[in-house]
C-alpha cells in the first residue's frame, strides 16, 4: 500500500467493537455504572472478568507467544472507544494497554500470560497524570526493600500486580510488587468510575524486572502507548456526548418549536460534529502510528492526546449545557462522562503538556 | 502480494513507461501532461480514456510522488483549481460521452481554465433565487443576466453556469445547468476589486449569450441537482488539506517561528501549538474524508472539513500577523492587478490574512456549511421555509 495508514475501521475491528458493545449494553448501563459514585463497587470485577475472559480483551496486546491475542494497538484503540462510550468503569487502559505495553517493552513476559487470560491485573505505579516522556516520580530501594508512597495511581485497586519505578544510583529500574503487600488507599476521585489510589510501598519487599534503560524505556513507551490510545476513549466519550444530546435536541419542544430546530443551537451542535470526527481522525492516526511502529508515533500521540482531551471535556460541557436542567440531575448520565472527560484531560499529560513534547518533537521551541 | 500491492507496482510500470517513452527533461510541458493524461495517470480514479483507470482515489497522491522525484512537470493546480475541483468531477457525473471527450483533456492539462458562474448580486448563499434567465430557441438557448464574484473570469476559457429555464415552477426546480463559452459575443468580465487590493474576482455580464443545446450539462430543471454535486466537491476542494505535515497555512507560520526566534513570546507560543495540534488533526480529518471518499462521491462530510479550514486559516494568518509586530504594519503592494493565479499561502502575511477572510464566505459561507452539517449529517430540522412551494416567479424579490 502507499505510505498513508489506513484511518478507517477493518471488519475485523467492526466485529470486536460489536461483541464489546453489546455485552456493556447489557452489563455496563448507566445504572449499573452510577453506582460506583456511592461505593458500591459490586459486580465490577464480574465485568471485567466478563470483558477479559469471556471477550479476551486483556490479551489483545500481548503476543501469541506469550498467551495473547496478537492483536494491535487498532483494536484496542476500538475497545477504548466503546469503553469511552459506556464510560466503563473497567481496567483495561492501565491493565490491558499501559502496564502490558510497560511488561513487553522490559522484556518482563512471564507474568504476560496471566495478564492476558484474565486471570490477574497489573498497574503501572505512577500518578495517572504523569506525561509521557516526563520523569516519573520513583520510590527508593534499599537491601531490596521499597521506601516511599505514590499517588493517585489509576488502576491499584484492583491490581494483582504492580509495576514500580524505582530510582537508583544506576538510573530507574522496573519493580514488582504483589498488590496484596501494598498499602493501597482508594481515593475519593473526581472520576469513581476509573478511582485512583494512594500507595505506600515503604517496608514491601519487590522483584527487580528491568534494569536501568530497559525500565526508561518500558516506562516512557506504556505512558506514550496509553496516551495514544486514550485518545480512542476520549473520542467514545465525545461521540456518545454528541449523539445523545443531538437525540435529545430533535425531541425536546419550547417556543412550540423543536429547541434543535434554532439555528444557534444547530450552528454549536454542527461546530461540535466536526471536532469530534476531528478527534476521531487524531485518535485514529494514533493507533495506526502505535500499531505499525511508525516513526510518527510519539508526534501522533501527543498531538491526539492534545486534541482528544479538550474534544471530550467540550462535548460533555457542551451536553450538559444543552440539555438544560436535565443535565444538571443525577439520573442523566452526562454527569459520569464530564467526570471522565475532565480526569481523561489530567491523565497522562495534559493538553499542555502534550503541546510541550510535540513542540520539541516538531522544532517549535518555546524561546 | 495483495491486490493493492499489484496495483500499486501496476502504477510503477506505467509511469516507468510514460517517463521512458517521454523523458521530461526532453519533453515539451504541454506534450508530456497530455501523455499523461492519455495514460492514465491524470486522475487515476476516473474511467479510463477519461485520463484515469478506474482505480481508488487515494492511489493519486502515490503516482504524483513518482512523477515528482523524477522531475516531470505538474499541470500547475493552483491555476484551474475551479476547473480541477469542481467541473471536471461534474462533468464526468453528468456529461454526455462527447462532453467528458471534448473537455476533460485541456482541462486538465491546463491548455482550457475554468470559472464559475453561480453567485449573483441577488442570490448568494440563496442560490437557488438565481435570476439569470435561459430561454430555449431552437438547439440553442440564449442567456441573459448578471453574475458576480467570478473567481478567474478574466483567465478562463470556460465556465460552468446555472440559469433560471422555468421561472413557473419553484425555485429548486426551475433551473438548468450549462457549460458557458467565454469567448462568446454578449459575455462580458468587468474586474471587481477585492480586501486584498487585487481583482480576484469579476462581474460578469451575459447578454444573448447564445448556448447550444449540447453544452446543457443534465437534465433541463436538474440544475440544481447538478449544481449541488459541484458545490460538494468545492468544499472539499478547499476544505480537503494538503497531504503533508504543515502543509498550507501552518507551515508558514510554523516557518516564521524557526526562523525568527527574536520574535516569540509564551503567550504565542501556547496558540502556535495549539493550531499546530489542530492543523495537524486537521490534515488527518482530510485523510480519513479522502480515504472514505475513495470510491464515492463527497457528501455532505465536506463541509466539516472546510469549516475547519477557514477557522484555522482565519486564525493562523491573524496569528502570523502579531508575531511580526513592527513588520505586520505593513503591506507588501496595494497596486490594483489581476492575479493569474488564487493565492491562499503566497504573498506576505497582510495579504495572507486579508485573503483569508474570504474562506469563509467563497464555497458557502461558514453559517450555510453548519446548516448543511446540521441537517443533513445530525438530521436536526430544517430552517423554517417559506419559499419552497412558490413558483419563482412569485416571490418577492
Ligand atoms: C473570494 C471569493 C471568491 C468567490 N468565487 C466565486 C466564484 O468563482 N463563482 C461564484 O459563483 N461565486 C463565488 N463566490 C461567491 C460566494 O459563493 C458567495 O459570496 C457566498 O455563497 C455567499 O453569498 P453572498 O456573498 O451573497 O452572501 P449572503 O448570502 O448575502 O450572506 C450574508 C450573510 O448572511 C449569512 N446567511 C445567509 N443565509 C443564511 C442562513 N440561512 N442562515 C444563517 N446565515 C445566513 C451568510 O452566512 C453571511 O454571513 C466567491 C466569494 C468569495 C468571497
Amino acid at each position: 500500500m502507499s505510505d498513508e495508514l489506513d484511518l478507517l475501521y477493518t471488519d475485523v475491528e467492526e466485529s470486536v467493537r460489536d461483541s464489546v458493545r453489546s455485552l456493556l449494553a447489557k452489563r455496563s448501563t448507566p445504572e449499573q455504572v452510577v453506582r460506583v459514585y456511592d461505593g458500591d463497587r459490586s459486580g465490577l470485577a464480574e465485568l471485567w472478568q466478563a470483558l477479559a475472559a469471556e471477550l479476551g480483551l486483556a490479551a489483545l496486546l500481548v503476543p501469541e507467544e506469550h498467551g495473547g491475542a496478537g492483536a494491535s494497538a487498532r483494536e484496542a484503540a476500538v475497545v477504548l472507544e466503546e469503553l469511552g462510550r459506556y464510560v466503563a468503569p473497567v481496567p483495561f487502559l492501565t491493565s490491558a494497554v499501559v502496564a502490558t505495553t510497560a511488561l513487553l517493552e522490559a522484556g518482563a513476559t512471564d507474568r504476560l500470560g496471566e495478564l492476558a487470560a484474565g486471570e490477574r491485573t497489573a498497574a503501572l505505579a505512577v500518578p495517572f497524570s504523569t506525561a509521557p516522556g516526563r520523569a516519573v516520580p520513583a520510590v527508593s530501594v534499599d537491601g531490596g526493600v521499597l521506601q516511599g508512597s505514590v499517588h493517585a495511581v489509576a488502576g491499584a485497586l484492583e491490581a494483582d500486580l504492580l509495576l514500580v519505578p524505582v530510582r537508583t544510583d544506576g538510573g530507574l529500574e522496573l519493580h514488582e510488587v504483589s498488590g496484596g503487600d501494598a498499602r493501597v488507599t482508594p481515593v475519593t476521585s473526581l472520576d469513581m468510575t476509573r478511582q485512583v489510589a494512594d500507595i505506600d510501598l515503604t517496608g514491601v519487599a519487590s522483584r527487580r524486572i528491568a534494569g536501568a534503560d530497559a525500565a526508561e524505556r518500558a516506562v516512557g513507551r506504556a505512558l506514550e502507548t496509553g496516551a495514544a490510545l486514550m485518545a480512542s476513549e476520549q473520542y467514545g466519550v465525545a461521540q456518545w456526548c454528541l449523539d445523545t444530546t443531538v437525540e435529545y435536541l430533535k425531541i425536546r419542544r419550547q417556543f412550540g418549536r423543536i429547541v434543535g430546530g434554532f439555528q444557534a443551537l444547530k450552528h454549536r451542535l454542527a461546530d461540535l460534529y466536526v471536532t469530534v470526527e476531528s478527534a476521531r481522525a487524531a485518535a485514529r492516526y494514533a493507533a495506526a502510528a502505535v500499531a505499525a511502529g511508525h516513526p510518527d508515533r510519539s508526534v501522533a500521540a501527543s498531538a491526539a492526546q492534545a486534541y482528544c482531551a479538550d474534544a471530550a471535556v467540550l462535548a460533555a460541557e457542551e451536553a450538559i449545557q444543552l440539555h438544560g436542567g436535565v443535565g444538571m440531575t443525577w439520573e442523566h448520565p452526562a454527569h459520569l462522562y464530564l467526570k471522565r472527560a475532565k480526569a481523561d484531560q489530567i491523565a497522562l499529560g495534559t493538553p499542555g503538556a502534550h503541546h510541550a513534547l510535540l513542540a520539541a518533537l516538531v522544532d517549535l521551541p518555546a524561546a | 502480494m495483495t491486490d493493492t500491492d499489484k496495483t500499486i507496482a501496476d502504477l510503477a510500470a506505467r509511469v516507468e513507461k510514460l517517463l521512458a517513452e517521454h523523458p521530461p527533461a526532453a519533453t515539451d510541458r504541454l506534450e508530456f501532461l497530455r501523455a499523461r493524461f492519455d495514460a492514465g495517470l491524470a486522475w487515476v480514479h476516473f474511467p479510463e480514456g477519461l485520463g484515469g483507470l478506474g482505480l481508488p482515489r487515494e492511489l493519486q497522491a502515490h503516482v504524483d510522488r513518482l512523477l515528482a522525484r523524477a522531475g516531470a512537470p505538474d499541470n500547475d493546480p493552483r491555476r484551474n483549481g475551479i476547473g480541477l475541483g469542481m467541473a471536471a468531477p461534474t462533468i464526468l457525473a453528468y456529461g454526455t460521452e462527447e462532453q467528458k471527450k471534448r473537455f476533460l483533456r485541456p482541462l486538465w492539462t491546463g491548455e482550457e481554465i475554468w470559472c464559475q458562474l453561480f453567485s449573483e448580486p441577488g442570490a448568494g448563499s440563496d442560490l437557488a433565487a438565481l435570476a439569470t434567465r435561459a430561454e430555449r430557441d431552437g438547439d440553442h438557448w440564449i442567456v441573459n443576466g448578471q453574475k458576480v464574484w467570478t473567481s478567474g473570469a478574466h483567465k478562463a476559457r470556460w465556465a460552468i453556469l446555472v440559469a433560471r429555464t422555468d421561472p413557473g415552477a419553484p425555485k429548486h426546480r426551475g433551473m438548468t445547468y450549462f457549460l458557458c463559452d467565454m469567448t462568446d459575443p454578449g459575455v462580458e468580465v468587468r474586474p471587481l476589486r477585492q480586501i486584498t487590493g487585487e481583482a480576484e474576482f469579476n462581474e460578469v455580464f451575459l447578454t444573448d449569450v447564445k448556448i447550444p443545446d449540447s453544452l446543457r450539462l443534465g437534465e433541463e430543471g436538474e440544475g440544481w441537482r447538478v449544481a449541488t454535486a459541484t458545490l460538494m466537491n468545492e468544499r472539499v476542494a478547499i476544505g480537503g488539506g494538503d497531504p503533508r505535515r504543515e502543509g498550507g497555512m501552518i507551515g508558514v507560520v510554523a516557518g516564521t517561528w524557526r526562523e525568527r526566534p527574536e520574535l516569540r513570546t509564551p503567550e504565542l507560543h501556547a496558540r502556535l501549538m495549539r493550531l499546530w495540534v489542530e492543523a495537524e488533526v486537521a490534515r488527518m480529518t482530510g485523510r480519513r474524508l479522502r480515504q472514505k471518499l475513495a470510491a464515492g462521491q463527497p457528501g455532505p462530510e465536506g463541509s466539516a472539513a472546510k469549516l475547519t479550514f477557514a477557522r484555522l486559516a482565519q486564525q493562523l494568518s491573524g496569528l502570523e500577523l502579531e508575531l511580526l509586530g513592527a513588520e505586520g504594519l505593513r503591506y507588501d503592494d496595494w497596486t490594483m492587478k489581476r492575479p493569474e493565479v488564487v493565492e491562499f499561502t503566497g504573498k506576505d502575511a497582510g495579504y495572507r490574512y486579508l485573503r483569508a477572510k474570504g474562506n469563509s464566505i467563497e464555497g458557502g459561507t461558514s453559517e450555510i456549511l453548519r446548516n448543511i452539517v446540521a441537517e443533513r449529517v445530525l438530521g436536526l430540522p430544517p430552517e423554517p421555509r417559506t419559499d419552497k412551494d412558490v413558483p419563482w416567479k412569485d416571490l418577492p424579490r
